[in-house]
């Protein structure tokens, strides 16, 4: 099995796809002639033309709501977002219209259609280009919310997406497009809405999706050090979500540590957290932590860049409290 | 105060003259490749969105159901033209204010009153209510409700038309306010740049909500087409006859080159923005004046003066209509409710979504 970056395993998703279904296009700023911004479409113009790999102009809703029309009558859209921050400017129709046409008009009408790109933070980019957007998408009824963490999972849960009947909006991270790991060449898929543990532990569950699920093994690491073992639990699926998995590694282990890049206020790792305190109250030897960035924009000068992130440290802390160590 | 006159940013009391209409044309319906046993048809097709809505609009002040209610009275050439010049399956999609193109398109009477009962015999099951009319089956994909929203959608459409090259052309509705939408001119480009299929038709009724189009909209609202390269023209929505003949042309422009083209209609509104709209943005007279030309009277007139039916042949049809209207709200009044289990049907495609409680 061959060592694939994260890029590649997302290009050989929609690049498979591609091959097996003529209605799939993918559109986006740059992903043709440029070969994508960070290089995820890289060959496919070539390989595919320009009638299926689109350079739009930069005009976010515009192309999005093209990708919607087009998704409701008969083609299945990969819509790229050079970033999910830029996603914002289209935002009524992810929000209006794919979430909501198939409900408003009793079902005569699915939208087969993928948003993704790049999520949350990618270094000293400033408050605008900084924002990790799970939390909002997953609040909306109508999407379903994906956000790998590793190159294996990528790939399955990209060909998940392009194959679901409703509107996916499927996050990446510029960090992680380079990022190895073995992914086989063969057919294989991972369902919508199915975690993975990560780590078998039996002293605290971490649940932790995305770029927080590599702070959250970093965290592991040392953690075992002191001889504490933590289960971590990666999602992998914003929505719906396998809070079942969660619930039974703290029937386990009776602690739990929530480590999400979103806001604190309304965020992921609040809703967990709720879930948890209704559905395991009884199993719990402490109140849930979060790690989470704070309740500010992101700042650019490296020191409050590097404060504002949440980091290995804080998910130790934060183990230590629910563990009593501290 | 003139001195503050002067200083407004927006200043008011402007006022949507008829004399900005195109002339209409005195082609003859037989010219324009209509038959005589259409026309009484046709004029069906008009009166039934008419009285459809004076209806509606009785219930609504009866209390029978909620919601907005935008009616589209005085427009219904608009619609009539479109549905007699397209195909059949062509593609139809338009913004709120959607009663007479759904009617005029061939959804029954008495789904569209079971929609604005919200009752689950409507054509959107009682789930979209009056702004949202759907009936996919006859390509009509609504009724949209966030101005300029559904532009891109028009343009969507068109794409997957000319992608699978099935000969279709999409055609998108829309109000003078939406020409004032990012939405618009982000699609215009793409739609220009790529060659899209697809007729944008701003139903310019003098008024986006309130303010008159002069107050809202710098220059002529066909010519952002222009900026664009897009082929643009002017047609007078108040008109059966003169909405056929522009519509002939562009349509067949259209389907034969691929390349969009943006089409201004001058029409007017009889009734307020929505129920709760007092008017007093305009005049009496202004009213008065665009009544003067009533679409239906002057198709009525028409048919009668060209001798394809006879006023009492007409007034059957009127009582036929009356009659129609009456049943669908009798349909949509003894029709049930969504039954509550729909709450959660049509959010996904998937039968088996875990839904987060």
């Amino acid at each position: 099995m061959a060592e694939k970056q994260f890029r590649d395993a997302i290009r050989e998703a929609m690049v498979e796809e591609m091959r097996k279904d003529d209605s799939i296009i993918i559109m986006g700023e740059e992903v043709a002639e440029y070969n994508g911004a960070y290089k995820v479409t890289q060959g496919m113009y070539d390989e595919f033309g320009g009638k299926r790999v689109i350079d739009t102009p930069i005009s976010e809703l515009g192309f999005a709501g093209i990708g919607v029309g087009a998704a409701m009558n008969g083609l299945r859209p990969i819509i790229e977002f050079m970033t999910f921050n830029f996603a914002v400017v289209g935002l009524d129709q992810i929000i209006n219209n794919a979430a909501k046409i198939r409900y408003m008009s009793g079902g005569q009408i699915s939208i087969p259609i993928v948003f993704r790109g790049p999520n949350a933070s990618a270094g000293q980019l400033g408050a605008t280009h900084s924002v990790a957007f799970e939390s909002m998408y997953a609040h909306l009824p109508g999407l379903k919310v994906m956000y790998p963490s590793e190159p294996y999972d990528a790939k399955g849960m990209l060909k998940t997406a392009i194959r679901d009947n409703d509107p996916v909006i499927f996050l990446e991270s510029e960090q992680m497009y380079g990022m190895k790991q073995e992914v086989p060449d063969e057919e294989y898929t991972i369902p919508l809405g199915v975690g993975k543990i990560k780590r078998e532990g039996s002293d605290v569950t971490i649940v932790a999706h995305g770029k927080m699920y590599h702070i959250a093994q970093q965290a592991a690491k040392e953690l075992a050090k002191d001889g504490i073992e933590a289960e971590i639990i990666d999602p992998r699926s914003m929505k719906p979500f396998d809070f079942k998995m969660v619930i039974e590694s703290i029937k386990k282990t009776n602690r739990c540590v929530i480590v999400d890049e979103s806001h604190p206020f309304a965020g992921m790792a609040s809703e967990i957290g709720f879930i948890i305190q209704r559905d395991a109250f009884d199993y719990l030897d402490a109140p849930v932590q979060r790690v989470t960035i704070p309740d500010a924009p992101a700042p650019f000068a490296k020191n409050l860049f590097d404060l504002w992130l949440p980091d290995a440290k804080q998910v130790i802390d934060a183990v230590k409290t629910v563990t009593y160590r501290n | 105060m003139a001195k503050k006159a002067d200083e407004a940013f927006t200043p008011t009391g402007m006022v949507y003259k008829s004399t900005s209409l195109p002339k209409p044309t005195r082609k003859k319906h037989k010219t324009l490749g209509l038959k005589d046993e259409q026309l009484p048809e046709i004029f069906r097709n008009m009166y039934l969105q008419r009285r459809f809505e004076e209806r509606a609009a009785q219930m609504y002040q009866k209390g029978k159901f909620g919601g907005f209610l935008h009616l589209y009275i005085g427009q219904e050439a608009v619609s009539a033209a479109t549905v007699t010049v397209l195909n059949d399956d062509d593609d139809i999609i338009s913004a709120y204010r959607v009663h007479g193109m759904a009617l005029a398109r061939g959804t029954s009477p008495g789904a569209c009153m079971a929609e604005l009962f919200g009752k689950a015999t409507g054509c959107s099951k009682g789930k979209g209510g009056s702004m949202h009319f759907f009936d996919v089956e006859r390509h009509f994909w609504g009724g949209h409700a966030i101005v300029g929203a559904h532009i891109p959608l028009g343009a969507g459409l068109a794409m997957a038309n000319k992608y699978q090259k099935n000969g279709r052309v999409a055609i998108c509705f829309f109000g003078d306010g939406a020409v004032d939408q990012g939405s618009l001119n982000e699609t215009f480009n793409m739609a220009q740049l790529w060659k899209l299929p697809v007729i944008f038709v701003v139903e310019n009724n003098g008024y986006s909500m309130g303010t008159a189009v002069e107050r809202h909209s710098a220059g002529q609202l066909h010519k952002r087409g222009e900026a664009y390269d897009m082929k643009n023209g002017v047609a007078n929505g108040m008109d059966f006859l003169s909405m056929v003949e522009t519509l002939n042309d562009v349509v067949k422009e259209v389907r034969e080159t691929n390349e969009p083209y943006f089409l201004e209609v001058k029409t007017y509104r009889y009734r307020g923005h929505s129920m709760s709209d007092p008017g007093n943005y305009r005049t009496k007279e202004e009213l008065e004046e665009f009544r003067s030309f009533d679409p239906i009277e002057r198709m009525k007139d028409y048919i009668i003066k060209e001798k394809v039916a006879t006023k009492e042949q007409l007034d059957e049809i009127v009582e036929e209509v009356e009659q129609e209207v009456l049943d669908a709200i009798d349909f949509a009044e003894n029709s049930d409710f969504p039954e509550e289990s729909e709450l959660f049907e049509h959010v996904y495609t998937q039968e088996d979504f875990p839904f987060h409680k």
